[in-house]
C-alpha cells in the first residue's frame, strides 16, 4: 500500500504537523510512506520531511499553488493520488487541510476521515477515532473505500524523527495546467507570530474578568515567555476585549494544547466545547465555586490581575534554570 | 437578458444543543439519544441571516433545505420565523440507518440542482459530528467553488460577484473574488443574526414546506461507516489551592507543571 502525506506549508514554512504526519505513516508498518510539498520554496523542505521518515518527497512546483487555493491543490493531488496508485493521503486537520480535503476526497470519490486523533490500519482498512460532540465522545470510524482521505488532529500524534531518515530522494510531479475558479486577492498576515489556537502547545485565555482590551497585555507579556498563544472567552470577544480569531469555543476555534491556562473564565459549556481535550488545564479565577475548577488540573483562587504577573515571574525562573 | 432574480438556498442542520449528555447505548454501539433536545446548528444561523440579508439587498427568493427525520422540520420553521421564502425537508425516515457525509452531500446536491441556485450557505460547520464536509463536498458535486469560514461578504454587481474573507488561523485572512453560483460556509462573525418575532413565526407556519423522501434524492453508498462510541477517559479531580498568599499557590502550581504534569 501506498501512504501520501501532504505537509503543509504556509508562508515558505513547513508547518510541524508534518512531521505528526509522518510519524503516523510510519506506524502503518510494511508500507511505502511519499510526502507531497507544493509551491514555491518547497525544496527546502526535503530533508526535514526525509528525517521524519518520508521516503519519497513529490515536489509540486506549479505556480498556482504558491499560494494556497483548494481547486489547484485538489486538483493537484487528485492527479498525484491516481497516477501514483496511492490508497491513504494524510493531511492536518488545520484550517488549509479542512478546506480542501473534504472536496478532494468527494472528486477520488474516497472516505473523508476528518480531525482524528487516532488512525491505524487493520488489513488494508484505515481504521480512526474522532471526537464528536466537542470532545464529549469518541467515534471509531471505518473506510468503507478503496481510497482514503484522513485529517489528523494537530499536536496529538507527538513528530519522532525516524530511526533511520530516508536517503530523502525528491521528484517533480508534473500536474499540468491547475485553473483557479475563484481569484484570491490578498492574503492578509495576522498579527501575531505565534501559532495558531488550533496548533498552540501552550494557551493562556482571558474571560471577562479581563474588563478591557488592553488588561490582555498581562497575557501576552505572560505568555512571551513560553511561545504561548493567547486566547480568549466568548464573553471577552462578544464584550468587544478580544477579535474574534481569538475566541476559543463553540463558535470559535477547538484547540488542543499541552498546557491550557484559563484567567477570568468561568468555565461555560461552551468554552469547555473548545478546549476539553487540553492535556493539562490550570484555572485561575476569584470565584471557588466557577464551573472551570471542576475542569482543571491545577487550580488557583485568587484575582489574575495578581496571579498572571507572578505566573510569568516564575515561569522566566523556570526558563532560565533550562 | 438572463434571469433576473436571486435564487438562494441556505443549507441547516438541526443538531443536539451545547448542553447535551452524550451517553451510550447497546454497549457502545450507539448513543442513547432519548434525552436529547435539538436546535438549529450556531453556524447555520449565521448562514440563514446572511441568506435573507442578500435576499433584501437584491430581491429573488430564498430557499432553505434541511435532511433528517421529522424534528428537522423546526429548525426549518425557525428559519423561515427568521424571515426565509419556503423550506424543503428531506425526510430520511424509513431510509438507510446511517448517512455519511457523502451520502447527505448527495442527496443534498440532488435538490439543490433542481433548485438552480445563484448562491448557495451554509454554515462551516456543525456542533454535533464537526466534520466541516457539507460545504466543500456540496460544492465538488455541484460544480461549484466553496469558500469555507466566511467571516466577511460584499457584494458587488447586484450580486453576481463578491469580494468574501476566510478566516484562516492566527489572524491571517484569505481574501477571495468569487462569482456565482458559490457555495459559502458561514462563520460566527459574518453577522448577528435576528430573532424571530412573534408576527414572523406565526407568519412562517403558513409558508409552504415540501417533503422529499430521501430514497428519491439519494443515489450513492455510504463510504464511512461508525463502529461505536467511547466516552473519553474521567480525569481526576483537580488539586485547587486557595486561601494561601497568591505568590505561594501561582509558584506551587508553576512547579507542579513541571515535575507532576510535565508540560514545561
Amino acid at each position: 500500500m501506498k501512504i501520501l502525506v501532504y505537509a503543509e506549508v504556509r508562508g515558505g514554512k513547513l508547518k510541524s504537523t508534518a512531521g505528526e504526519l509522518l510519524t503516523a505513516a510510519r506506524g502503518f508498518a510494511g508500507h511505502e510512506v511519499h510526502a507531497v510539498l507544493l509551491g514555491k520554496g518547497a525544496k527546502d523542505h526535503v530533508s526535514t520531511l526525509a528525517k521524519f521518515g518520508a521516503q519519497k518527497v513529490i515536489l509540486v512546483e506549479n505556480p498556482a499553488t504558491d499560494t494556497y487555493q483548494g481547486e489547484p491543490h485538489v486538483a493537484a493531488l487528485v492527479a498525484l493520488v491516481t497516477s501514483g496508485g496511492y490508497s491513504v493521503v494524510l493531511g492536518p486537520a488545520s484550517p488549509t487541510g479542512r478546506d480542501f480535503f473534504p472536496r478532494l476526497a468527494a472528486r477520488l470519490k474516497a472516505a473523508m476521515l476528518t480531525d482524528v486523533v487516532k488512525v491505524a490500519l487493520e488489513g488494508s482498512t484505515v481504521v480512526a477515532t474522532r471526537p464528536m460532540y466537542a470532545g464529549k465522545c469518541l467515534a471509531e470510524v471505518v473506510s468503507k473505500a478503496s481510497i482514503t482521505c484522513v485529517t489528523v488532529r494537530p499536536n496529538v500524534i507527538p513528530a519522532q524523527a525516524a530511526e533511520n531518515g530516508s536517503s530523502g530522494g525528491a521528484e517533480a510531479f508534473d500536474t499540468g495546467a491547475l485553473s483557479a475558479p475563484i481569484a484570491i486577492k490578498e492574503v492578509r498576515a495576522g498579527k501575531s507570530e505565534k501559532p495558531d489556537l488550533t496548533e498552540a502547545n501552550i494557551i493562556i485565555s482571558g474571560g471577562r474578568a479581563m474588563a478591557n482590551s488592553d488588561n490582555f497585555k498581562i497575557l501576552h507579556s505572560c505568555a512571551d515567555v513560553v511561545g504561548a498563544t493567547v486566547g480568549a472567552s466568548r464573553a471577552a470577544v462578544d464584550s468587544g476585549y478580544a477579535p474574534h480569531d481569538m475566541q476559543v469555543g463553540q463558535t470559535g476555534k477547538t484547540v488542543n494544547p499541552s498546557l491550557y491556562i484559563a484567567c477570568g473564565i468561568s468555565g461555560s459549556i461552551q468554552h469547555l466545547a473548545g478546549m476539553r481535550t487540553s492535556k493539562i488545564i490550570v484555572a485561575i479565577n476569584t470565584d471557588a465555586d466557577a464551573p472551570i475548577f471542576q475542569k482543571a488540573d491545577y487550580g488557583i483562587v485568587a484575582d489574575l490581575f495578581a496571579a498572571v504577573p507572578i505566573m510569568e515571574a516564575e515561569l522566566k525562573k523556570l526558563m532560565v534554570g533550562q | 437578458m438572463g434571469r433576473c432574480f436571486l435564487k438562494i438556498v441556505v443549507l441547516v442542520k438541526h443538531v443536539p444543543d451545547t448542553e447535551t449528555k452524550i451517553r451510550l447505548a447497546g454497549g457502545g454501539k450507539s448513543l442513547d439519544e432519548s434525552e436529547f433536545s435539538y436546535m438549529l446548528n450556531p453556524y447555520d444561523e449565521f448562514a440563514v441571516e446572511e441568506a435573507i440579508k442578500t435576499q433584501q439587498k437584491f430581491g429573488g427568493e430564498s430557499v432553505v433545505i434541511s435532511m433528517g427525520p421529522a424534528r428537522v422540520q423546526e429548525s426549518l420553521r425557525k428559519s423561515l420565523a427568521m424571515g426565509i421564502d419556503r423550506a424543503i425537508w428531506v425526510n430520511t425516515e424509513g431510509g438507510p440507518a446511517y448517512l455519511d457525509s457523502w451520502c447527505v452531500a448527495n442527496a443534498l446536491t440532488t435538490v439543490l440542482k433542481a433548485e438552480a441556485p445563484d448562491i448557495v450557505f451554509c454554515g462551516q460547520k456543525a456542533i454535533d459530528d464537526d466534520t466541516s464536509h457539507i460545504g466543500p463536498m456540496v460544492g465538488e458535486l455541484m460544480g461549484i467553488p466553496h469558500v469555507q469560514v466566511v467571516a466577511k461578504l460584499e457584494w458587488q454587481e447586484g450580486g453576481k460577484k463578491a469580494l468574501v474573507e476566510r478566516e484562516v488561523e492566527g489572524g491571517m485572512v484569505e481574501v477571495y473574488e468569487v462569482g456565482t453560483p458559490v457555495i459559502l460556509g458561514a462563520h460566527k462573525s459574518l453577522n448577528t443574526p435576528r430573532f424571530p418575532t412573534v408576527p414572523n413565526i406565526m407568519k412562517a407556519k403558513k409558508k409552504p414546506m415540501d417533503e422529499k423522501k430521501v430514497g428519491d434524492v439519494l443515489s450513492v453508498q455510504p463510504l464511512v461507516e461508525i463502529r461505536g462510541f467511547q466516552l473519553p477517559p474521567e480525569k481526576a479531580p483537580g488539586k485547587v489551592f486557595k486561601g494561601e498568599p497568591v505568590e505561594t499557590m501561582v509558584a506551587r502550581v508553576v512547579q507542579l507543571l513541571r515535575t507532576e504534569a510535565k508540560v514545561l
